[in-house]
């Protein structure tokens, strides 16, 4: 227990670096958990701007199931270190190439998630939009995507909680975030190494909890009723 | 082969692996190094997805009787689930030490969700009809369990199964934080060198689809039904 003990006073209290010369612990936790929610962020914002539009598309048209469905299989099959380390040895390290590689990690649920969010809207109702006078886009707009939207929320949540989790390892690309204590354990000691992954763990669990509120908070309130008419049956 | 094109040959390599570049002639003779980390990837994942099969296996059958078990089990199991495997290593270091047992610790831990909901899917999916045919006929609850249910759930089970082995390939990568090597200490031993990055990147995702055909394929074995089907 005196290894949690001394983890804990890591992550409140600042203390000096085994190699000297550096603090660490304390509010440095801050600037890594900055850097680490910068990140994240970005990517899973750079990968909501390109999964949606493709997943809704597609889903309008009603067509590519194929590359769907292949985008989310080979997203789990590629090991997030590997897509790192593929990055890493082929682009360099550095932000940018980071945010990219988590940009890559961030698509699969989101895009999947969008295209069946759409090809799940009733073939009746984007007909009765139609048959109002709607054009394609509007039909989109209006009418596919607030029917979508739990669901496309469904997919970045779960991007959100992956990107959060991999970009514990961005250090080894030279991007400071909640992970370096645990990759450079030489300076941080083991207490900084524990102490970081427990924060990692309470930023995934608040992401999650987080996205998952956002979800309910999109969900329009018809579609509420019928979910809970549906968990009740 | 002359020596001067010998002498060629072997500059060249050099050349290519100190410039970190993706050099065949170095993977051929280096193949040996990937051998061993490969195995203990193979153990991690196939032992983590056995032991969280039978563990999710048993709560989801279960839950399927006993439904008030669904919300806690998925609770806790979505805990699990969404707590970064990388940090699980650590938290459980302290507790049960580096090496395999705190690797398979976080990795089955990750797989319990995926396959308690496919499994409980599963079997809640059979349709009422059968299950009354199966019960008119004089069954057992426990046989319809058994011969009806189960059976028919297979598709579903398999599929979990399929996501769960995916996924755990991926996350035994960080097993090597733990202490219990696998593919993702090759990778991180030289993060730099193309060569190196595509052999073990490679081999992961090799592992993965080699494992997704195999269960493909028992799940075929499991339900010649189907196969007439769509035959």
């Amino acid at each position: 227990m005196n290894d949690f003990k001394d983890a804990i006073d890591f992550i409140f209290h600042s203390r000096e670096s085994l190699t000297g010369g550096v603090r660490i612990g304390g509010s440095e936790i801050w600037s890594l958990l900055a850097k680490h929610l910068e990140l994240s962020g970005a990517s899973l914002a750079l990968g909501c701007l390109v999964a949606i539009p493709i997943g809704l598309w597609l889903g309008h048209i009603r067509r590519g199931q194929f590359v769907a469905i292949s985008v989310s299989n080979a997203g789990r099959a590629v090991p997030t270190l590997a897509l790192i380390a593929f990055f890493i040895a082929y682009f360099g390290v550095g932000f940018t190439n980071v945010m990219f590689a988590l940009m890559l990690l961030a698509i699969p649920p989101i895009l999947t998630n969008s295209y069946v969010g759409v090809t799940q809207v009733d073939a009746d109702t984007v007909d009765a939009a139609r048959g109002v006078g709607m054009t394609e886009a509007q039909i989109v707009r209006k009418v596919e995507l607030p029917l979508a939207l739990p669901l496309i929320f469904g997919g970045i949540r779960t991007s959100a909680v992956n990107v959060v989790a991999t970009a514990t390892i961005a250090p080894l690309a030279g991007v400071v975030t909640l992970g370096n204590p645990i990759i450079n354990a030489q300076v941080y000691g083991d207490a900084g190494r524990l102490g970081a992954a427990i924060v990692v763990a309470v930023v995934a669990v608040a992401a999650d909890g987080g996205f998952g509120l956002l979800q309910r908070a999109v969900t329009p309130r018809a579609l509420r009723l019928a979910n809970r008419r549906m968990e009740t049956a | 082969m002359t020596l001067a094109a010998l002498i060629i040959h072997h500059r060249t390599q050099s050349n290519c692996v100190s410039n970190d570049g993706f050099c065949p002639a170095w993977i051929a003779d280096n193949w040996h190094r990937y051998t061993h980390p490969f195995w203990q990837h193979v153990y991690l994942t196939v032992v983590a997805v056995v032991i969280g099969f039978a563990i999710a296996a048993a709560l989801a059958l279960l839950a399927h009787r006993r439904r008030w078990l669904i919300a806690p089990v998925t609770t806790v199991t979505g805990v699990m689930y969404t707590i970064p495997s990388l940090s699980l290593f650590f938290v459980l270091q302290p507790i049960t030490g580096r090496g395999d047992t705190t690797a398979l610790i976080a990795l089955v831990s990750y797989t319990l969700l995926i396959i308690f909901r496919n499994v409980l899917t599963g079997l809640d999916n059979v349709a009422p009809e059968t299950r009354d045919a199966a019960r008119g006929l004089g069954l057992t609850e426990r046989q319809v369990l058994w011969r009806v249910e189960i059976p028919l759930a297979v598709p579903e089970i398999m599929a979990g199964l399929r996501v769960a082995s995916t996924t755990t390939v991926g996350l035994a990568t960080l097993a090597f934080f733990a202490g219990a090597g696998g593919l993702g200490g090759s990778i991180f031993s030289d993060l730099s060198f193309k060569s190196n990055v595509i052999v073990a990147g490679g081999l992961c995702v090799l592992l993965a689809a080699v494992l997704d055909l195999l269960i493909l394929a028992v799940q075929r074995l499991l339900t010649p039904w189907r196969r007439a089907v769509a035959a």
